[in-house]
């Protein structure tokens, strides 16, 4: 199993980085037209689908489209009005807060529990099934179980009521003020695990001389890990936080099954914005500039990561 | 010499309680749900999810399963369940194979194009599906098959077309090149070498894909809410039906109940196929 898991997260990091194979160089790939008609439906769904979808979203997004997509040039006008309402301005705030405190969370959490978990504990299979079981969940399950469990009137708030402690109040999740950061408790609890068995798979691929360097040294094992060893995986914990902030970008079912947006939309964030703009309030135009943002929001992440991956392995 | 292995002994226990209270942790919201799940109505009134029911019955299961009110409809999920499933399985078998028939023509065949069809794809595996949502709807209505579950398949299959063809790609790169040669010298071309070579050497990349698509599709809950009409929609949007329909009293047993009816297949998969189920997320992972 370890060694499966091991290779993996480099299989990953590959495919974000490689582009031409320098393996296959020295044996040359034979030309047959069967092999560009097998690619032509996916040619054709990514160009349409996929790229001819994202042109029609921004150029919607620069249109007065309401209802019904109009195509007159409107400039910027969609953005103005989108940052200009109240909204938005949390949406998007939201997704800076939860984002920062969910990658902070997961990735405290899961680099921590791969260290543990690292340190030859017995019974290892075990405690990974457990931590990692989230993540076979749906973030409709996720949120509706979270919810239950902070909801004031049945969850924890009531059960320390009834332990004798009756003016106890945990009530975050109703309040506009804190509804937001109920959003990473579930966050975290869905998907440490994932980050855990890809930092452990790395801190499995460690040189033992490494190690063994370090234990000549007298270095504590704690330091060795802080200042030796999982800096070497920095590259590792980029990719882990790229993926989370992901994530983050497109959380949608967390926030439908959780708070619903609300209080009011204090826990609103950009990708339930978007398809309740679309579906509900049938505003096109506003919800295609704030998909484009979303579309922005992983670029500007995706960009330099994929820079700095090309980079790292010529 | 005592003094520094007593340290460690009490180190080796820090670690262990702090695993253990790790995964209490993690397994408290599954443990509250199952307990709440088999509650009687009587102990739903006033009480809290972190009580054990007094009596077990498996009422509310039932009423889950057959007779929960979900909008305006009073049948349970059983017919979601079987819509999920109609979703699920024709959905997974398409983008499985047309993942891997993507993978070996980039991976084994010269085609003009592929390293720009490599970077659409990796690209395509990161884009917010808000970008894309209203267009595809627009498409799909124009085909004339919105709604249906043919059009639910169809973007199941379309948004796992990047992530199934990179994860095949990058398995099938690890095989010898020298194998697809040797064919072509016995006269097999691309599809018999495809049929007879390259899938029967896949089949572990086969299942791993097809847990980790499955998996996700199962728990997709937004293309099902907007693509799979009224008559199709899939497990998940039911359940948050039944969870936000109310009347009069929350029975939060039977909310429980269907949460858990809703997560069982994939968590099914995921405890008696642990190996594959891991390999796929940490090698599909940038489905994010």
């Amino acid at each position: 199993m370890d060694d499966a898991v091991a290779r993996e997260p480099r299989a990953l990091t590959g495919t974000l980085a490689e582009r031409s194979t320098p393996r296959r160089a020295a044996s040359p790939r034979v030309r047959e037209v069967a092999a560009r008609l097998a690619l032509v439906p996916t040619v054709l769904v990514m160009a349409v689908c996929f790229y001819g979808s994202i042109v029609w979203t921004v150029y919607i997004s620069m249109t007065r489209s309401s209802m019904l997509p109009e195509y007159g040039f409107a400039g910027l006008f969609q953005y103005n009005r989108l940052f200009n309402s109240l909204s938005w301005q949390t949406t998007f705030d939201n997704m800076f807060i939860f984002g920062f405190l969910d990658v902070v969370g997961t990735l405290g959490v899961g680099i921590l529990l791969a260290v543990v978990v690292d340190r030859h504990v017995r019974f290892e299979s075990l405690f990974r099934t457990i931590l990692l079981y989230p993540l076979a969940l749906s973030f409709i399950v996720t949120g509706l179980a979270w919810q239950w469990i902070l909801s004031p009137t049945i969850g924890i708030e009531h059960f320390v009521r009834g332990l004798g402690f009756p003016h106890f109040v945990f009530d975050w999740i109703t309040q506009p003020e804190t509804s937001i950061y109920t959003l990473v408790f579930a966050g975290v609890w869905h998907q440490s695990g994932f980050i855990m068995v890809v930092i452990l798979a790395g801190l499995r691929g460690i040189d033992p001389e490494i190690w063994r360097a370090t234990r000549v040294d007298g270095i504590p094992v704690w330091r060795a890990y802080v200042s030796v060893i999982l800096p070497m995986l920095r590259p590792l914990i980029v990719t882990c936080i790229v993926l989370i902030v992901i994530a983050v970008v497109k959380s949608y079912d967390l926030v439908v099954a959780m708070t619903g947006g609300g209080p009011g939309f204090s826990s609103d964030l950009p990708a339930k914005f978007v398809i309740d703009y679309v579906f509900q309030r049938a505003n096109i135009g506003e919800a295609s500039a704030a998909a484009v943002i979303m579309l922005g929001s992983v670029i500007a992440i995706m960009g330099p990561y994929l820079h700095f991956e090309m980079v790292r392995k010529r | 010499m005592a003094a520094a292995t007593n340290q460690a002994r009490i180190g080796r226990i820090g670690l262990y309680a702090f695993l253990v209270t790790t995964c209490l942790f993690f397994s408290i919201p599954l443990l509250v749900v199952i307990s709440t799940s088999f509650k009687p109505l009587s102990e739903v009134r006033d009480f809290s999810v972190f009580q054990l029911p007094a009596q077990m019955t498996a009422a509310a299961w039932g009423k889950a399963w057959q007779s929960a009110c979900t909008g305006t409809e009073c049948a349970g999920l059983h017919i979601a369940f079987w819509n999920s499933v109609r979703i699920v399985i024709p959905s997974v078998i398409i983008s499985v194979l047309v993942g891997s028939l993507n993978g070996y023509a980039l991976s084994h065949w010269r085609v003009r194009g592929a390293d720009t069809l490599m970077l659409a794809l990796i690209l395509g595996a990161f884009i917010p599906y808000q970008v894309i949502i209203f267009p595809l709807v627009k498409i799909f209505s124009t085909v004339g098959i919105f709604g249906s579950v043919a059009c639910i398949i169809a973007v199941h299959v379309l948004f796992g077309l990047p992530v199934m063809t990179l994860l095949f790609r990058n398995f099938y790169v690890g095989i010898p090149n020298e194998l697809v040669k040797a064919a072509r010298v016995d006269g097999a071309g691309f599809w018999r070498i495809f049929l007879f070579i390259i899938l029967p050497l896949s089949v572990n990349m086969l299942i791993v894909a097809a847990i980790l698509q499955t998996t996700g599709i199962w728990n997709d809950y937004l293309f099902g809410l907007i693509f799979a009409g009224h008559n199709n929609t899939p497990m998940t949007v039911e359940l948050m039906e039944l969870a936000t329909t109310s009347t009069g009293v929350v029975e939060y047993n039977v909310s429980t109940a269907a949460a858990l009816l809703t997560a069982l297949p994939p968590l099914l998969l995921y405890f008696f196929s642990g190996r594959y189920f891991v390999r796929g997320i940490t090698a599909g992972a940038v489905k994010g």
